[in-house]
């Protein structure tokens, strides 16, 4: 069954649409990349289909249930949302803002299970330290851990490696992979192409507030749409890490 | 530390400073009067102790738990160190309100200055959140609370300009000040059910201002109640100012420093800050009472005027450090 499920959305932001007619299904399992210029709606996308961005037409579902008619603790349960904005108001200490993820659990399962994905996303040591003492990317761990806490059947993360050294770019990639091999849906936004065919199963391609492209890596980011939407000459070109973006500006 | 543990111990603090303040004071007893005062309470040094003292401290301790919690929640749910409802313009609305009512005569209306500080608290605590919701910046909701705050003192002293008669805008000004001078159990006894109301509303709150720390959208995704938590945060806390502007005046600052004495004994937590945040603010307002009474002066210092000014310099003090954080 389809863990998310977007039928024509379109949503407005003031007086700009920022979404048009978008349709997308996600089937537990997949990694589903959501790439675009800045500016191209990819956040809009993820806000309207979880019901954080009022719709004008449309309709999104969660494991088969519109979103509409959900209680806020039924959403939770079947969504995780990594927000793009990585602001932390207190300085909590690392346990406790991952154990927010699990709100569901009493207080001690929720700090076991906080410090087992502390665990998972290499921040173990860095449990009790308060995330405002943290440099960017300690920070943007915990946050992840605290999304790996929700253990919903469905992952939606804006720009989780944004920011990030290359090996926890990959890191990030590989647990949003495993969470998809047990089971989850996962849908993520990446600006780095080639991160974003090496290690997404679909992606999707939005521009102007609509997907305007949608496939395999290979066929999604064609030649075509690097240089009409990325307004870059070039291609994706295999190498034994898989595949690379090798372009120039057009 | 935890939780009952730090409650405990500061309650301890508490009941001490609450002893002090019952047992000092301006008329001096001797050992043999105090003996008097325990085992008779009906004689004359009983009567200094048990009802011009005690029920003095009881509302101060109660009006500084009020705006401790108040504080704390307000601080939560903006996500800003620097919020307090002094701060925010809620107490100087909510003294609008009460200077109103006591013009318009109701003074002896029973409960008639408590109900309208009560509405102004509601009002002013309604429109700093909404307002919150559009500012992305913590300066700028403490920039509308310093329009909010010199609004409400502006009609206030309006109410002033057009009072006909002197003895009613002594009257105000007086009680404008913060005082709780000439307490009886009685005004205590009124305060406590908003203020039991207001608290059971804020601690229900707790863990969505907790959630709050991720941010608003993190919040609304988490499964919690969050438009109800919020709800319950704004009502809570105006109940708390309002009831607490109503039996003592406008006292500034114990709301703001309240939270930040206790914040590092609870990791910063924005739920588990609430009761030691009260039990502060208690504790303060006692303290700053006895102060009060004891710096020999030929007025008695108002406890506002004592608050604002020891409040005023640890506002600042706070400011210099948030605006750090803000930046990085």
């Amino acid at each position: 069954m389809s863990a998310w499920t977007l039928m024509d959305l379109s949503a407005r932001q003031g007086r700009k649409t920022v979404l048009e007619a978008a349709s997308l299904s996600v089937a537990a399992g997949e990694v589903v990349g959501v790439v675009g210029p800045n500016g191209a709606g990819k956040t809009s996308l993820l806000r309207a289909g979880l019901g954080l961005l009022a719709l004008t037409a449309g309709e999104a579902r969660l494991s088969g249930k519109a979103l509409a008619t959900l209680k806020p603790d039924e959403r939770a349960k079947l969504v995780g949302y990594l927000l793009q904005d990585r602001r932390v108001a207190w300085n909590l200490p690392a346990r406790m803002v991952a154990a927010l993820g699990a709100s569901d659990l009493a207080d001690t399962a929720a700090d076991l299970l906080a410090l087992q994905c502390l665990d998972r996303v290499g921040a173990r040591d860095l449990a009790d330290r308060g995330v405002l003492d943290m440099s960017g990317g300690e920070r943007a761990r915990v946050l992840l851990a605290r999304l790996l806490a929700t253990r919903a059947p469905l992952l939606v993360a804006d720009e989780p490696v944004a920011g990030l050294d290359p090996d926890a770019q990959l890191l990030t990639l590989d647990l949003l992979r495993a969470e998809a091999k047990r089971g989850a849906a996962v849908v993520v936004t990446l600006h780095d192409l080639g991160l974003a065919a090496r290690s997404c199963d679909r992606i999707i391609v939005v521009d102007h507030g609509r997907i305007v492209a949608e496939g395999k890596p290979r066929e999604a980011l064609s030649r075509f749409i690097l240089s009409h939407v990325f307004r870059l000459d070039g291609e994706l070109v295999e190498t034994e890490v898989g595949p690379v973006l090798a372009a120039r500006r057009a | 530390m935890s939780l009952v543990r730090l409650c405990l111990l500061m309650l301890l603090a508490l009941a001490g400073a609450a002893i002090l303040a019952v047992l000092l004071g301006e008329t001096p007893l001797t050992l043999a009067q105090y003996a008097q005062a325990l085992s008779h309470p009906a004689s004359p040094p009983g009567e200094v102790l048990w009802t011009i003292r005690a029920p003095r401290v009881a509302v101060a301790a109660l009006v500084g738990a009020a705006l401790g919690l108040a504080g704390a929640t307000m601080q939560g749910l903006l996500r800003n160190p620097l919020a307090d409802p002094g701060v925010l313009g809620v107490s100087a609305v909510s003294g609008l309100g009460a200077a109103l009512a006591i013009s318009a005569g109701l003074a002896l209306v029973p409960g008639g200055i408590e109900l309208s500080a009560l509405v102004g608290a509601l009002a002013a605590g309604a429109m700093v959140v909404a307002l919150a919701a559009r500012f992305r910046e913590p300066e700028a909701l403490i920039l509308f609370g310093v329009a909010l705050s010199a609004f409400g003192g502006a009609l206030t002293a309006l109410v002033f300009n057009l009072s006909p008669s002197p003895v009613a805008t002594a009257e105000i000004l007086a009680w404008l000040m913060g005082s709780v001078q000439n307490r009886d159990w009685t005004d205590a006894a009124r305060a406590l059910v908003p203020m039991a109301l207001g608290a059971a509303l804020c601690v229900r709150a707790g863990q969505g201002l907790r959630m709050l720390t991720l941010g608003e959208e993190a919040a609304r995704m988490s499964g919690l109640p969050m438009s109800r938590l919020r709800v319950y945060a704004v009502a809570g806390s105006a109940l708390l100012t309002g009831a607490a502007v109503a039996a003592a005046g406008v006292i500034g600052f114990v709301g703001l420093a309240a939270p930040h004495l206790v914040r590092a004994l609870v990791k910063d937590d924005p739920r588990r800050i609430l009761w030691p945040s009260a039990l502060a603010g208690a504790l303060l307002l006692v303290l700053a009472d006895l102060a009060a009474r004891l710096i020999p002066t030929e007025q008695e210092l108002k406890l506002g005027v004592v608050t604002a000014l020891f409040g005023a310099p640890a506002f600042a003090l706070l400011a210099w450090r948030a605006s750090r954080s803000w930046r990085a």
